[in-house]
């Protein structure tokens, strides 16, 4: 079962409030997408630990009902 | 009870400087995102051990628990989890990767 990018981005939004979130859907089958998410609360955050709370916004739905979401974490530009 | 799958998990990384839990085989990836990373070690010319989640559920879920990290390809040097595919990707990009090993006495190409 897919999931769509505007779900996706609610999710991200929910988990990260003060995220900006761009979803893009890599092959248009609605099961492989990459998610770009700018948030300030990355701040002092190891990679692993940005991509850990994108998961976490994602609620356990990654590796199961999303199967592949490239996720690139940066901070606002100051 | 202890968890015989997380304890498998732990002596590899314990016993290997660069460990990768994969889907296949290095030589025989059966994912793009396991491929890439396989991919990106060798480029760097590091050594690394493979090992495949595919053959042993208990591990394949494991590795998700161990680390709270859902998805595979996971890579470890010198039993720290450093990421997955996309992570792996963006250091080896950014030079990070070579620099990581370096400083954890990893020889490199």
């Amino acid at each position: 079962m897919a999931m769509d990018a505007k779900t996706i981005e609610n999710l991200i939004h929910a988990g990260i409030p003060d995220a900006d979130v761009r979803i893009e859907d890599l092959r248009g089958d609605g099961d492989h997408y990459a998610a770009y998410v700018v948030s300030p609360s990355f701040k002092g955050k190891s990679r692993v630990q940005q991509h850990q709370m994108v998961y976490n916004a994602l609620e356990g739905r990654m590796g199961g009902e999303l199967h592949a979401l490239a996720i690139q974490t940066s901070l606002p530009k100051e | 009870m202890s968890n015989p799958a997380l304890e498998t998990i732990q002596k590899e990384i314990d016993n290997n400087d660069v460990v990768l839990f994969m889907k296949g085989e290095a030589d025989a990836p059966m994912c793009g995102f396991s491929s890439m990373v396989v991919q990106v070690l060798r480029h760097t010319g590091v050594e690394f051990k493979d090992v495949n989640v595919l053959a042993d559920n208990d591990l394949r879920q494991g590795i998700k628990d161990f680390t709270n990290w859902p998805t595979i390809p996971q890579l470890y040097i010198k039993g720290e989890f450093v990421g997955g595919c996309d992570i792996v990707r963006e250091m080896y990009e950014s030079g990070e990767l070579k620099g990581m090993l370096e400083a954890n006495g990893v020889k490199t190409a």
